[in-house]
């Protein structure tokens, strides 16, 4: 295992340079997510039309996974429905956790990035920490526009 | 003996698991403030009585239960002497610092009420603030929260501005665990005194880098945990004294805690007993009376020194790193360095260093108003305990310089 699998330069310039930095105002649904144990922060703000999610933006404070990971995500999530999202965020949660699977996925384009989190259990949490946020805030747009929280503890 | 130079590589002899590789690398265990390991003697103590003497304690009429309870009170006075309490009646165990906190909290803690305050500081764990926090829900008194300057030292006219006839309780860190500052006990405990308030010290992070003399301390609580002291987890210790102690209502029931039992009245045990509800850690306190024998026979003293000089040669290193901050940087501090490196999140930098071998913690080291304080959501955190020695330094300073290179 080798640390350049887990930092690896799409990461890096993700987290250096994070696409769709900052916050949607107006939004149509928000939620804020933290990770207790290693003090990772964020904010997921959402525009949502013809239900499918026509922007996206994050801020937070958090790691270079936990920050890269958003950056990927927003960018891989506009145009798509609730349903389809959650497909995704299954799709990056396997990745991010089983093992066994030597082939990369293909069909995930940028996210496969980051398939090196799966040799650092203690760092899934926070590549999974924006996953999360963004259900939750999905999860409030269904029920009622307003802001949600997430913990991953 | 003292005239001796401190071997340190006979030190690490002792303890099997430094011989561990982290990724094909020399294991640099750093993080003794979390934990510290365990040296051969307590691994064979713990060993020895459950292979020789275990049975419960204060029950059986038969010879093991008999030797299992003089084990047992053998390290209760084995605790008493190391910490020169006044009488084993004032040595409780409980399952770490967290619990016999809360053991105050919950039992002593009964008698406070609207009007009364309790005194903390800008720098405890948090298991020295959520327990009086709660006691303030339930009792309606007030907590009070004494400031730390940059530097990460309590503002000591600050806190004794907020000292009062109302002040029922200063409860305090002796070594701050985020910070490495070591608390002017002395000054806060007299002043705690002169309006009558009781004292609870945190000695968690302190008892086995310094010799802890509670009679010349006369605080009226004190807790600890064996698992930081080279003794096993799952046990802790709280001094309380005597005539603080009488007065204060069991707080958990159950067996061995009671001296009769009817369903019209039950009676409760002697001190310490009546605070000892159901069987304890037995091998625990076997294995923390070893470690406190091993620490007496590499001498507290030297053992500080040591430390204290290896807390020298790393502070200067870290200095020297562009970008590095050291947070908490009081004039008395113990073995503990807090750092941030400037683009580096601390959570990168702790995997980048385990790559290397090195283990730190990061994160908010349960004092997240710490981190609030000083405006960092998390920090790396080097820790010494008497096995540390110079190359762990270096290979930390070496690991740095990784982290700087993976990310430019």
């Amino acid at each position: 295992m080798d640390l350049k699998d887990l930092y690896r330069d799409v990461i890096l310039d993700h987290n250096k340079q994070p696409r769709n930095f900052g916050r949607l105002d107006p939004c149509d649904t928000s939620a804020d997510g933290n990770n207790p144990l290693c003090g990772d922060r964020l904010t997921v703000t959402l525009r949502i039309a013809g239900g499918r999610v026509s922007d996206i933006r994050f801020e937070g404070k958090g790691c270079a996974i936990s920050t890269a990971s958003a950056s990927l995500m927003t960018e891989a999530v506009k145009g798509l429905d609730a349903a389809q999202i959650h497909a995704l965020h299954a799709r990056v949660h396997g990745m991010l956790t089983e093992h066994g699977d030597a082939l990369p996925p293909t069909d995930l384009g940028k996210l496969a990035a980051l398939a090196g989190v799966r040799e650092y259990p203690a760092r899934v949490k926070c590549a999974s920490l924006c996953w999360h946020t963004l259900d939750a805030a999905l999860a409030h747009a269904a029920d009622a526009p307003g802001a949600a929280t997430v913990s991953t503890e | 003996m003292s005239g001796a130079p401190y071997d340190v590589a006979r030190v690490r002899a002792d303890f099997p698991i430094l011989a561990t590789q982290v990724r094909g690398k020399r294991l640099a265990f750093l993080d003794t403030a979390a934990s510290s390991q365990r040296p051969l003697a307590v691994l064979e103590a713990v060993d020895h009585y459950e292979r020789t003497s275990h049975a419960n304690v204060h029950r059986g009429v038969y010879q093991l239960s008999q030797k299992a309870t003089d084990a047992f009170e053998g390290a209760r006075e084995r605790v008493r002497r190391f910490l020169n309490a006044s009488s084993t009646r004032e040595i409780i165990f409980t399952r770490g610092t967290t619990e016999s906190i809360n053991l105050v909290a919950q039992s002593w803690g009964r008698r406070l009420g609207p009007g009364d305050e309790i005194l903390i500081t800008w720098m405890e764990h948090h298991a020295n603030i959520v327990p009086w926090q709660m006691l303030c829900e339930r009792s309606g008194a007030t907590l009070k929260v004494a400031p730390i300057t940059l530097r990460g030292e309590l503002d000591l006219e600050a806190f004794e501005a907020l000292i009062s006839p109302r002040t029922k309780l200063v409860a305090c860190t002796q070594i701050a665990n985020a910070l490495g500052t070591v608390l002017p006990l002395e000054r806060m405990i007299a002043a705690a005194k002169r309006v009558g308030a009781l004292t609870l010290v945190d000695g968690a992070q302190a008892v086995s880098h310094q010799r802890v003399d509670l009679r010349a301390l006369d605080c009226d609580f004190y807790a600890f945990s064996s698992h930081k002291l080279y003794g096993p987890t799952g046990l802790g210790v709280l001094y309380a004294r005597e005539s603080v102690l009488r007065e204060m209502p069991p707080w958990q029931g159950g067996g061995d805690m009671i001296l009769t039992v009817s369903f019209t009245r039950t009676t409760y045990a002697e001190l310490p007993y009546r605070f000892e509800a159901g069987t304890p850690h037995i091998a625990g306190a076997v294995g923390l009376a070893a470690a406190m024998d091993y620490l007496d026979g590499l001498g507290l003293e030297r053992v500080q020194q040591h430390e204290q000089a290896l807390l020298a040669r790393a502070t200067r290193a870290l200095r020297a790193i562009p970008g590095l901050r050291i947070i908490g940087e009081a004039a008395h501090k113990a073995g503990v360095i807090s750092f941030v490196l400037e683009n580096v999140h601390p959570h990168d930098l702790g995997t980048i260093l385990d790559d290397e071998g090195v283990a730190i913690r990061t994160g908010h080291h349960c004092a997240m108003p710490v981190m609030e304080f000083f405006d960092v959501p998390a920090t790396a955190r080097a820790s010494f305990g008497c096995y540390s020695d110079d190359a762990d330094v270096d290979q930390l300073v070496a690991a740095l310089g990784r982290a700087r290179e993976v990310f430019g």
